[in-house]
């Protein structure tokens, strides 16, 4: 079945914990960083910020246990920064210096640490979560396999075969979809025909929309929703509408005016910022003056090193 | 008599399955009372039914889940039922499997093998008939190895997924119903060992293993078709043919198979892969590398036509390689000096 949440779009959001807002606002600001030290010609390669969609993983981080898999995908800083509170770490993947997670060789897309993992091609790790999934399944019983997937990821047809063996078999995979409405530069009017729901109900699984921004609203929406993947042992599909504020990539956004306007009036950062000013300008303040100082520190490190014998 | 390769599979899969609770093998129809459409995996779902599932076609996800047992710290075996299907798994062998190995900046260990029925000479056509081997070499992290009747498939099996390295285990179809040689006798003239710091090299010799006029090089499904390839020679062409079978084909094992190529001065590299960017061209490139000095003749390679593999019989065999072709590139290397 599937079920909607149609909430207006908030003029009041919920007022947030101290530890949520923190890490909001500790995700925005890395990865504004990061755009700007492109901008400088500081950064190597290529990154994909999630400006807008900070509340997903926030909302997410205490329904998930150290026990669970989470499967981010190219734009996963957020999902990272939820799980590991570690921007140095993250800062200096992306940018090859010493203490880097994966020493550089992964760069901003291909993560490995403990129990998350990214990696670059889409819908790719679907069908890897649901062998994940059947692992816990029979060995852990109670954890999840989680996905993150864009709207663009179901064109992928991985998506599908792993989505029918989780429903076929029984597996505990959560997928996670933001759906922000474009895939890289195609609106996903014009790449997704029928609908995300329509799909997951094909398979006779599960599907849950929530288009509240609100991190309150969203966690405890998705509550249900993981307590059920637990107990029932089953796949679900969850679709976040959410607004990609920033660029795909590095300044490649051509979108009308119009459509730039409507995402970032949809934008928490903002509203937040306009209903509990006091509370958000000491931590907004707090924390861009942290991540400076997580950039001024990882900058100063010198360069990563990919052992022999790290080498596969 | 020994048994046939089709059971040596068979019974390697059954004692790896009783050897480690922590593998599963998945493919499409493998279960029983089918067992697998060339009969491998028969009996094992009745003995281990969790951990043997039928899927369905879906050969990308099923290496997906395969690669994600294998990322949390199980073991995984797929059967892909024709290798030509394996192309449907290429982003998952390629983006996942392989390069999780080493592209998160340490060893990550990935225990999964790809099982792939491959090969002609059965008159299934042009989309179940082909060598997918070459489109697999050089990919890094990845091991591809191929089943033959001189190597005890449970050795080979236990060794691939002891290595942490993804990888493909091609498995000539003809091959299946073949008997397996056994304790270094191939018939009358022939014998064999095995060489190389694994004994993962296949030495077939006639009178002295060190003594050799030209060594045929050969993946395991062109095995038998060489053995009597080197008989023939020796019967009706006085040439003395050394055949080395190697177990892995990729990376080349390059350090024992150099040596007796070295003495022999002369080498034919043999595969039924259609031309070009085949293993025997990189086989081809180390040994003119390595041994440009020592070579009495440039390395020959032989593989089946530049084509599209046919169906009907006639046909078929325009296209494979011949044991003719074999025969024939040994003669005219070992006269041509």
């Amino acid at each position: 079945m599937t079920a909607t949440r149609t909430e207006a779009p908030p003029t009041a959001p919920t007022r947030l914990a101290d530890v949520d807002l923190d890490l909001l606002l500790l995700i925005r600001h890395f990865e504004l960083s990061l755009l700007d030290m492109f901008g400088r010609g500081e950064l190597h390669g290529t990154t994909h910020t999630c400006l807008g969609q900070e509340y997903v993983p926030v909302a997410l981080r205490p329904l998930l246990t150290d026990g669970d898999f989470v499967f981010s995908n190219h734009r996963g800083h957020g999902h990272y920064l939820a799980r590991f509170d570690d921007p140095h770490g993250l800062l200096a993947e992306v940018m090859g210096r010493e203490g880097a997670v994966c020493h550089g060789v992964g760069g901003s897309q291909h993560i490995l640490r403990d129990r998350y993992l990214s990696t670059g091609v889409q819908g790719e790790s679907a069908p890897v979560a649901a062998g994940v999934a059947l692992h816990l399944k029979r060995a852990e019983p109670g954890r999840l396999a989680l996905v993150y997937l864009g709207d663009g990821t179901w064109g992928e047809g991985a998506v599908y075969e792993a989505l029918n063996m989780a429903a076929l078999w029984g597996l505990p995979l959560l997928l996670v979809v933001e759906n922000n409405g474009i895939a890289q530069s195609t609106p996903t009017t014009a790449q997704l025909a029928g609908s995300i729901g329509g799909r997951a109900r094909a398979f006779g699984v599960d599907h849950l929309r929530v288009t509240s921004t609100d991190t309150a609203v969203v966690r405890s929406a998705l509550g249900p929703v993981l307590r059920r993947v637990r107990e029932r042992c089953t796949p679900y599909v969850v679709e976040l509408l959410t607004h990609r504020v920033g660029p795909h990539s590095k300044g490649d956004d051509n979108r009308r005016p119009d459509e730039l306007a409507y995402a970032k009036a949809h934008d928490w950062y903002a509203r937040y910022a306009e209903a509990y000013p006091e509370q958000f300008t000491a931590h907004d303040e707090r924390q861009r003056a942290y991540v400076a100082q997580v950039v001024r520190e990882v900058t100063g490190r010198p360069a990563s090193r990919w052992a022999e014998a790290d080498r596969g | 008599m020994a048994e046939r390769v089709v059971e040596n599979l068979n019974q390697a899969l059954h004692a790896l399955l009783a050897d480690d609770p922590g593998l599963t093998l998945l493919g499409e129809d493998v279960v029983d009372p089918y067992g697998g459409a060339f009969k491998v995996t028969r009996g094992l779902s009745t003995r281990w039914p969790d951990r043997v599932r039928s899927t369905p076609l879906s050969e990308g996800g099923i290496v997906g889940v395969a690669g994600g047992l294998a990322l949390a710290g199980q073991s995984a075996i797929v059967e892909i039922m024709f290798s030509d299907f394996v192309a449907l798994a290429f982003d998952q062998i390629l983006n996942f499997a392989s390069k999780s190995t080493a592209m998160y900046g340490r060893r990550v260990p990935i225990r999964l093998v790809v099982r792939c029925p491959t090969g002609g000479n059965r008159g299934y056509g042009p989309t179940h008939s082909q060598s997918p081997q070459k489109h697999f070499v050089g990919i890094p992290g990845l091991s591809l190895h191929e089943v033959s009747p001189f190597h005890d498939n449970r050795t080979v099996l236990a060794g691939m997924l002891a290595t942490g390295r993804p990888g493909l285990l091609f498995e000539d179809k003809v091959l299946y119903t073949t008997r397996m040689y056994a304790d270094g006798v191939v018939d009358e003239l022939f014998r064999y060992d095995l060489i190389g710091p694994d004994a993962d090299v296949a030495r077939i010799w006639v009178d002295d293993p060190g003594q050799a006029d030209c060594v045929l090089v050969v993946p395991g499904g062109l095995a038998a078709r060489a053995v009597s390839v080197a008989r023939e020679l020796l019967l009706r062409d006085d040439i003395v043919c050394q055949v080395l079978v190697p177990s892995r084909l990729w990376p080349v094992d390059a350090d024992t198979l150099l040596p007796p190529i070295a003495r022999a001065g002369r080498v034919v590299v043999a595969e039924e892969s259609t031309a070009g960017g085949t293993w025997g061209a990189e086989l081809a490139h180390v040994v003119h590398q390595r041994l440009w000095g020592a070579l009495r003749a440039p390395v020959r390679l032989v593989h089946s036509a530049d084509s599209v593999i046919p169906t009907a019989a006639h046909l078929e065999r325009t296209v494979l390689v011949q044991d003719a072709d074999i025969h024939r590139a040994v003669k005219e290397v070992v006269s041509g000096d």
